[in-house]
């Protein structure tokens, strides 16, 4: 079993935001290793915290979870860390600072895998460009693999995200709304890559998804998400358009989980 | 009280906090200005005037002559070499200790919000030695280190070293907590270390402030070793303050062209490094 929680229940640590951000209320479920799962829900329901538990990032306030087996967070912070290393959490948002080159964004997917000095050594002249080459090649952005990021569009930086992940070594990938900034066309191409990816890997694939259509077309299993809690896990076969209704009426028509954290730009003033 | 009266139906919540907190600035600096004896108009005196004019109508035309201007070369590249030496020892101590007081690299704090004991402490130590270093002036630690290592460009060179590189931490941390913060988590989030995030999050995120922010301080620095000249260390400020006894202006005019010169093509050297980095 890759993931199995019980009775997980998660409360965001900044208290201002616990209103605008629903915790996890009671969450159950397990996931065996190599399964590809959909998250689908209105925004606000949980499905990137669900993620960050996973990714060991958030920390349950009640609940078991175990993770590969173990649970997490009866280990010391350094077996903690090296498991999270076993873990791919890709956040909606891509993580990728605009100076940086596509070719060290992207091996910077090998990060936890590295020593010290093979990342340094990886800064000045890239360890294995031919796996970023690959990975971004599946993504048709192969040319892009010595431009800088911010050369890149919104799309192309998600991809660039993605290419990240594939080139990772990891046996989950919990990937955050990896569609938001495609059109349908590149979106339906990318979720291929990601699934046949995993697949290949045997990797445990979970997916937060706005594309409800998307999800019950490529996932063999969905889960909804509402307000925190599951309402369904089912296979797809057995979700209906009643429970897609029951799980998206009068959701809130502000888009939460879009509200992507802005870049602050604070600029220290040289002190003398 | 028209300041605190509010017409409108949707008024401003923070309008009330803003005005008392201005007015409470304003009720606190006023006694600073006593303290501080602040009277500008002593400036504009007939007797000050004067003595302002005979000292600044020594000053044309500047010194020239083949032989100070060689002089002066010597001491200007003293002065760089004071400066750019003192910036790289303080670069040495400045940046370990920057990696032990940055906030955001802490994996504790990402996993609970709150840091774990230990690390809390080593990061109040780093913090501590950084202002116990920056709280004594340069000038102060070169009149003592004048006396340990004698007269000389060593001792400007290990004052600038020792402040410096609190001064440096200090801003450095708080240009990688205050940098976008999403990358480096993300990174430590998928289990890199520590340093790894940093060197691929937070400091490709911010390098054009550091970048600034060095050469500032090195610019910092050149000024700072003219003035621990006057005590005895060196470089163009020792000449000054030779010049300054002598009551020669044109000399210290030349000087101060020099200093000009200086900052300017710091400057440059600051503008052409942002620039590489985008």
């Amino acid at each position: 079993m890759s993931f199995v929680l019980q009775g997980i229940s998660v409360r965001h640590a900044s208290a201002e935001r616990s209103d605008l951000v629903p915790a996890l209320k009671e969450v159950s479920l397990a996931m065996a290793q190599g399964e590809q799962v959909a998250l689908i829900g209105p925004s606000g329901a949980g499905k990137t915290t669900l993620l960050h538990t996973l990714a060991c990032a958030y920390r349950a306030v009640s609940g078991e979870i175990s993770v590969f087996g173990v649970a997490p967070w009866a280990l010391s912070p350094a077996g903690r860390h090296a498991l999270r290393a076993r873990l791919f959490l890709a956040p909606q948002t891509p993580p990728l600072p605009p100076r940086q080159r596509v070719v060290t964004a992207v091996l910077a997917g090998r990060l936890p895998h590295w020593s010290f000095w093979q990342a340094i050594s990886s800064l000045i002249r890239p360890n294995d460009p031919d796996a970023a080459y690959e990975a971004l090649a599946k993504f048709n952005l192969q040319d892009k693999l010595y431009t800088r990021v911010d050369r890149l569009s919104g799309g192309e930086r998600q991809r660039c995200g993605m290419a990240r992940l594939l080139v990772s070594k990891t046996d989950a990938l919990l990937v955050d709304e990896p569609l938001s900034a495609l059109d349908p066309t590149l979106a339906l191409q990318t979720l291929a890559v990601l699934q046949q990816h995993a697949s290949q890997r045997n990797a445990t694939l979970v997916c937060s998804l706005h594309q409800v259509e998307l999800a019950l077309s490529h996932f063999p299993r969905i889960i909804g998400l509402r307000e925190g809690r599951v309402v369904f896990d089912a296979p797809r076969t057995e979700v209906t358009q009643t429970m897609i209704d029951q799980l998206y009426r009068n959701a809130r028509t502000e888009d939460q989980s879009d509200r992507v954290a802005a870049p602050v730009e604070v600029r220290i003033a040289p002190l003398c | 009280m028209l300041l605190f009266t509010t017409s409108a139906h949707h008024p401003d919540p923070a309008w009330r906090g803003r005005v008392t907190t201005t007015l409470v600035a304003l009720l606190l600096l006023w006694p600073m200005l006593i303290a501080s004896e602040f009277k500008p108009w002593t400036l504009l005196d007939v007797q000050s005037l004067e003595a302002t004019w005979h000292f600044l109508s020594g000053f044309f035309p500047p010194a020239h002559s083949r032989e100070f201007l060689l002089l002066m070369l010597d001491a200007t590249w003293q002065t760089i070499a004071i400066a750019t030496a003192g910036l790289t020892l303080a670069l040495l101590g400045a940046v370990p200790l920057t990696l032990l007081a940055t906030e955001s690299l802490s994996v504790s704090l990402l996993e609970s919000g709150r840091m774990r004991f230990s690390s809390a402490v080593i990061r109040q130590v780093a913090r501590w030695l950084l202002v116990l270093l920056r709280s004594v002036p340069e000038l102060v630690w070169a009149l003592l280190l004048v006396r340990l290592v004698g007269l000389g460009p060593t001792a400007g060179v290990l004052a600038i070293a020792l402040t410096y590189s609190g001064m440096l931490g200090k801003v450095y941390a708080e240009i990688l907590e205050s940098s976008e913060s999403h990358t480096t988590e993300s990174l430590l989030k998928n289990g890199s270390g520590r340093l790894a995030a940093l060197f691929y999050g937070a400091l490709p995120e911010s390098a054009s402030e550091l970048v600034s922010y060095t050469t500032f301080r090195w610019e910092c620095a050149i000024r700072g070793s003219v003035v621990m000249g006057f005590v005895g260390a060196g470089g163009i400020g020792q000449r000054m303050d030779e010049s300054m006894k002598m009551l020669s202006g044109n000399e210290v005019s030349t000087m101060l062209i020099i200093f000009v010169l200086l900052v300017a093509s710091a400057d440059l050297v600051s503008t052409f490094l942002r620039n590489r980095l985008g």
